[in-house]
């Protein structure tokens, strides 16, 4: 668990970070979203202290960040960067193993750790391990970077806008490959970003920032349905609000028994995407079926609308 | 890119065949001489001149690579930062200095011969190498020095690891300019008595003997020539090895 206890930042007459606390559980993820300058990458390099609190106190499973060397604690936690950040003047798995090598791997375990993280990012260890950086798309840039981060296998991994720099249909893949990496590592990650649809999607908890303060720390459930603050209801957009919550649930939580004509949707799918489906072939209501294609029933529009609506 | 390996070869060869039997171009040198007057100089042997004069350039390079290079690091880093300023004006006004002033100056202390010349060179090598090695640590990507900070490199691994490694082709120029900049200087040393191929012009001068003055310049030329390329391939070798974003 990492506990951010009374932490503040103070540059000469300005305060980049005012007071925040919250705590992560381990193995979530936390989305601190915030416009720019709201202090949230400030707060971020606090945690693997990049940047030194003014005042209060990090820890990370009990132990007070400040006990630990600053290097010897960032080679503990993995690190992402929007720009990535690799070192031009090394192949990929050089890139890679070097956190492994600083804390003193021995080069078979980091050979294998190199080529079992190349296979999880889908990129052919035979083909890339040797590549420059300069010779990789965005997008695999991306992925080696935050392959990078988790070489010496971190419990947390802080990313600082891991996406900002990919192309929309990039930044989603590259969104599900991380939820499903953290799922597979059981790693836990805090994630700044401007963009509160990928806090809403990755995040267990949102926090959001203004202006070097936490207004609200919630599940993202609870920041559609119950903003504590205008400033988070303005971040929400109105108008997106109850697309929002329908993205937040699986249809699997609206089924009913019952039959429907036509195409069917897998209960995994998310109950916007049964309502995009939904008014694109004129359906009001959808068979669901399960993983393994087995019909379990069927989700309305009906049931879709209550779980879109403020009420609940 | 062949007839570059060819013209190279040939101009290689045809120094060597100069220092080794320069009387076989007494004839292509004797239309520009007086009559009788001597063709090749032969006060002293010009390999050995040759040989002299490259120590003098190599050495003086040399340690102006080491000071320039300790004295790049050092203001770069957040403790020296504050040097910056001042040590790039020190390193401008060796450069704004005369060289022949610089001899002037160091005669009276070191004396005449190869001291005085050395001061002077090592002096005038500074500059670019300090520059340059500056410029190249200091124009990282920001976001490769924070990766390496956020990795858990030392202050000293993100140096060797990194920022030099990376800093390398540029420090690599400087050195090959500031070893031309010597091998040209080298020859006023001959004014302060040191043994230098600038002798043979001097003595071209002194004796009004054209063919002197052309065969000592024409060297100094070649060998300019010869090294800036030497340099320069060796250049791109290392940047070839340190990948394609490095070779700016």
């Amino acid at each position: 668990m990492i506990e951010i206890d009374a932490v503040s930042k103070i540059y000469g007459a300005m305060t980049a970070v005012e007071t925040v606390s919250f705590n992560v559980e381990a193995g979530t993820v936390a989305a601190i979203v915030g416009t720019s300058g709201s202090g949230k990458t400030t707060l971020l390099r606090m945690i693997n202290r990049l940047v030194e609190p003014s005042s209060g106190a990090i820890r990370i499973d009990g132990e007070d960040t400040r006990t630990v060397k600053p290097f010897e604690l960032r080679r503990r936690i993995g690190y992402v960067i929007q720009g990535y950040g690799l070192f031009p003047h090394k192949t990929v798995a050089e890139n890679i193993a070097t956190v492994p090598q600083l804390v003193g791997w021995e080069r078979a375990r980091i050979d294998q750790r190199i080529n079992e993280l190349l296979d999880v990012f889908q990129l052919n260890p035979a083909e890339y391990r040797d590549r420059l950086p300069s010779e990789l798309s965005g997008g695999q840039q991306q992925r080696v970077g935050v392959a990078r981060a988790l070489a010496a296998e971190p419990h947390i991994l802080l990313m600082d806008e891991p996406f900002g720099a990919l192309d929309p249909i990039i930044r989603n893949k590259a969104r599900d490959d991380l939820s499903a990496i953290q799922k597979k590592f059981g790693t836990t990650v805090i994630l700044v970003t401007h963009d509160m649809d990928e806090a809403i999607q990755l995040g267990d908890m949102i926090a959001v920032m203004d202006g070097g303060r936490l207004l609200q720390y919630d599940t993202p459930q609870n920041i559609l349905l119950h903003p504590a603050h205008p400033f988070v209801a303005d971040l929400i957009g109105q108008n997106e609000r109850p697309f929002r919550l329908l993205s937040l649930a699986p249809v699997s939580t609206a089924v009913e028994s019952g039959d429907a004509e036509g195409a069917p949707v897998a209960e995994t799918a998310t109950l916007r995407d049964a309502f995009a489906e939904m008014l694109w072939s004129r359906r009001s209501a959808l068979p669901v079926v399960s993983a393994r294609n087995e019909r379990i029933g069927r989700v309305t529009m009906d049931a879709i609308s209550r779980r879109a609506a403020k009420m609940q | 890119m062949r007839a570059a390996w060819l013209i190279r070869l040939c101009l290689w060869l045809l120094l060597c065949l100069f220092l080794a039997e320069p009387q076989l171009f007494a004839d292509i040198l004797r239309p520009l001489n007086r009559e009788n007057a001597p063709t090749i100089y032969t006060q002293g042997v010009l390999w050995q001149l040759t040989l002299i004069h490259l120590t003098l350039t190599a050495v003086a390079t040399l340690a102006a690579s080491i000071v320039a290079i300790t004295l790049a690091i050092l203001v770069t880093r957040r403790s020296g930062r504050d040097f910056l300023p001042l040590s790039r004006s020190v390193a401008n006004i060796g450069q704004t200095f005369p060289p022949v002033a610089v001899l002037a100056l160091a005669v009276p202390v070191l004396g005449f011969g190869s001291a005085p010349t050395l001061v002077a060179l090592f002096l005038y090598g500074l500059l670019p190498i300090f520059e340059n090695t500056v410029t190249g640590l200091t124009t990282i990507p920001p976001s490769v020095s924070e990766a390496a900070r956020g990795v858990g490199m030392t202050a000293a691994q993100r140096l060797f690891k990194v920022e030099l490694p990376l800093a390398a082709p540029l420090i690599l120029t400087g050195i090959r300019v500031s070893a031309v900049i010597s091998l040209g200087t080298a020859t006023i040393g001959s004014t302060v008595a040191a043994r230098t191929l600038g002798e043979v012009i001097i003595a071209g001068l002194l004796t009004n003997n054209m063919a002197f003055i052309v065969q000592g310049a024409a060297l100094v030329g070649v060998l300019a020539i010869l090294i800036f390329d030497l340099l320069t391939v060796a250049e791109r070798a290392f940047a070839n090895r340190f990948g394609a974003s490095a070779t700016a």
